[in-house]
């Protein structure tokens, strides 16, 4: 969907979405490396299962909402990346307690 | 000689929050012709920032016929849901699986318990319809939450329940409209006057409509507007503050008082009661406390991420309880104003829409005019 107009000036980094390997630089956003995946959303909708995606890319819409290491609903757009990450597509909505 | 002009509506309504709309969608429905004007986007709207509770137990210590209005309201509310969502094709998400009072401590609970007891009396004969729940009691009814070690019990009203209050504002609108009334936004009132047939002239800035009948629900700005017709009513901004988080997956199947979630998944998590006049504005300490208070009720709470935090400003009486009055001076002329605009919506909607109807409000009703206050200052 996106592309990066630069070629990455330092090292590459290497996260992880869905099992499947992605290069990101560093000090970049979650959500956008998600953006430049050929399946460029991060979660569905509770209220109608559809796809979402990032939207606003600065914290207020909360369309960007994924797992992230472990945790659910994690704003991608807020999250910086770091090297092995492991980022997952969140289907269903987040469980509280046991 | 001035000639007599056709008026706008046979009723007009000022206020498009959920208690005009609910009167007037109860006018148009009786085949009134109703005309309501709302005011600006940024006026107080309290119906844009309520929890949606449909609520009864607990309610009315002190005034019996609030209690019953509230019970009326509660009788009413499937049929005036499930009519209201057929008309409108707008899912009101009602449910009234019953709703819950947590009590930290035994006294607590204990108070609790003699309040419900007290009100029970002082309805009469009317049938039991709560009962106080230890801890196994609570778990029966949401055995998906794990209660936080202080929580002793709670108090089950078998009635309460919840609706999507943004659908059911939402949806009186559309019904307005449906029923063949008529609503007008930006339509600040600037004054309210008799005109010479007996109705009223309602200047609204370029324009002036007229009706035999005006019915003001205008909230906190009811204040001023009842001034002009002769009704000087007590009433004052009391600010309520919730927290709103992500959705999560489904765990509450009825509303506690201060924690529910709504069927996406929503949780809101509130409500203060704070007297700091026309303030709308959030605070770190209603933050910290409405949390605090969550958790230690559900402790798990504390894993879910808050995403909004709003504030609200209820329209009080003295009493706490609603004013439905017509006014001596201006006959034709009413005001209805409280802050249970969800809970007596289904109320609004018949007992009071037929009062306006009919044009005067029924004995029954006489219990809500505001010389209650007048009286309480003498004694």
């Amino acid at each position: 969907m996106f592309r990066k107009l630069h070629e990455p000036v330092s090292a590459v980094l290497t996260i992880n979405i869905d099992g499947v390997p992605a290069a990101a630089d560093p000090h970049e956003s979650v959500a956008a490396v998600i953006l430049r995946e050929a399946e460029p959303w991060t979660r569905l909708t509770p209220v109608t299962g559809s796809k979402r995606a990032p939207y606003c890319m600065m914290g207020v819409c909360f369309e960007c909402l994924a797992q992230v290491d472990g945790v659910a609903s994690v704003q991608t757009c807020l999250e910086p990346v770091s090297d092995g990450m492991r980022v997952a597509r969140q289907i269903t909505p987040r469980r509280i307690g046991k | 000689m001035q000639e007599r002009t056709a008026n706008n509506a046979d009723v007009i309504v000022i206020g498009a929050g959920l208690v005009g709309s609910a009167i007037a969608y109860g006018l148009a429905r009786r085949n009134v012709r109703v005309l309501v004007l709302d005011g600006a986007d940024r006026d107080f709207r309290a119906s844009n920032g309520n929890g949606g509770l449909v609520w009864l137990h607990g309610k009315g210590l002190g005034m019996p016929a609030y209690q019953r209005l509230t019970r009326s309201s509660l009788d009413l509310w499937p049929d005036f849901s499930a009519e209201l969502a057929e008309l409108t094709a707008i899912d009101l998400q009602y449910e009234h699986n019953g709703g819950l009072v947590l009590c930290l401590g035994e006294p607590e609970f204990e108070q609790r318990r003699s309040t419900l007891l007290r009100l029970q009396s002082q309805l009469g004969a009317a049938e039991r319809d709560w009962e106080m729940l230890d801890r196994d009691g609570i778990a029966k009814v949401l055995p998906r939450v794990q209660l936080g070690p202080d929580v002793t019990g709670a108090s089950f009203g078998h009635r309460d329940g919840q609706t999507n209050p943004f659908h059911l504002l939402k949806a009186l609108h559309a019904g307005i409209l449906r029923n063949g009334g008529m609503l007008r936004g930006g339509s600040l009132v600037r004054s309210i006057r008799s005109d010479r047939q007996g109705g009223f002239a309602v200047d609204i800035g370029f324009e002036r409509v007229s009706s035999a009948r005006i019915v003001i629900a205008a909230g906190l700005g009811s204040k001023t507007l009842a001034a002009q017709i002769g009704l000087d009513i007590p009433i004052r901004p009391e600010r309520g503050q919730v927290l709103v988080t992500e959705r999560v997956e489904p765990f509450l199947p009825l509303p506690i008082l201060g924690v529910s979630q709504t069927q996406q998944g929503t949780l809101v998590i509130g409500v203060t009661n704070e007297e700091v006049g026309f303030d709308t504005s959030t605070t770190c300490a209603a933050a910290a406390a409405l949390s605090a208070n969550a958790l230690r009720w559900i402790p798990a709470l504390s894993e879910v991420r808050v995403v909004r935090q709003w504030a609200a400003l209820r329209i009080m009486t003295p009493d706490g309880y609603p004013i439905y009055a017509e006014s001596q001076s201006h006959p034709g002329a009413f005001v209805a104003v409280c802050h249970s605009g969800v809970t007596l919506a289904a109320a609004h909607a018949t007992v009071i829409a037929e009062a306006v109807a009919a044009g005067r409000l029924s004995v029954f009703l006489e219990a809500f005019h505001h010389r209650r206050f007048d009286v309480s200052k003498a004694a």
